[in-house]
């Protein structure tokens, strides 16, 4: 899947896309923070809270609990502050 | 949507004309009898920035939006909305948001544009970097339990 990320989740991992395929075991969102959480420092910081963490799959909001399915986007990033 | 008007939804850099878009609103038609406008700026915060950087996710940013008005328009009898979100650097002083809305009376037109606003601010995909005016970047902007709790008020009050 596409993982894309925003703001400052975006600056502490150091990325604004990649590509991955989590292993199994990673099937809900809160399982996919979780894991990427271990793949390194950036990952780390980025995720240390992850309650303050919202995540879009294939352009709409989901909760932490949501399966990931057959998502083909998954967006990361922190509250938002737009208007 | 039960309407048969489609909103305008633009998400752009450029700085947008605000008497032009809401004058399109009630353009040609004789059961308009409200447009509301409100229009978000750039605050320097008392002289200490010196701009804001706006971050959107492209596409989920119309999308979300899209999302916003359509829930608006089952809510009110409305005639007419046009949301505009600017991103990219912005100075103190210059718009950043648009929302118009157009109904037959004042209460929807109103109503409508708030609760646009009100879910705008905290589910719309958007995010404000400071610029200081000493120079270089500053924090990003966080979010507000006030915005959470404007949801809460219209979650409360479905029934209005």
């Amino acid at each position: 899947m596409k993982l894309v990320y925003f703001a400052w989740v975006r600056e502490r991992i150091g990325t604004s896309e990649e590509e991955v395929t989590p292993p199994a075991g990673v099937e809900t969102v809160a399982d996919l923070i979780g894991w990427l959480s271990g793949r390194g420092e950036g990952y780390a910081a980025a995720l240390a809270h992850p309650e303050v963490i919202r995540v879009a799959m294939d352009q709409e909001h989901v909760a932490h609990d949501t399966p990931l399915g057959g998502a083909r986007e998954v967006a990361l990033f922190p509250p938002m502050t737009g208007g | 949507m039960a309407a048969d008007w489609q909103p305008t939804i633009r998400i752009q850099r450029e700085p947008f004309a605000l008497e032009a878009e809401a004058a399109r609103l009630s353009q040609g038609r004789r059961d308009v009898g409200a447009v509301v406008t409100f229009t978000g700026l750039c605050r320097d915060e008392g002289g200490r920035l010196a701009a804001l950087e706006l971050e959107h996710y492209p596409g989920m940013a119309e999308a979300e939006i899209g999302r916003i008005a359509a829930e608006a328009a089952g809510r009110w009898p409305l005639a007419g909305l046009t949301v505009v979100h600017r991103y990219g650097r912005i100075a103190p002083g210059e718009p950043i948001v648009l929302v118009a809305s157009a109904s037959a009376h004042r209460a929807a037109a109103f109503e409508a544009a708030t609760f646009v606003m009100d879910f705008l601010k905290s589910r719309a995909p958007f995010w404000k970097r400071e610029h200081l005016a000493a120079g270089g970047a500053g924090d990003w902007v966080s979010a507000t339990d006030g915005d959470e709790r404007a949801l809460a008020r219209w979650r409360e009050g479905r029934q209005r």
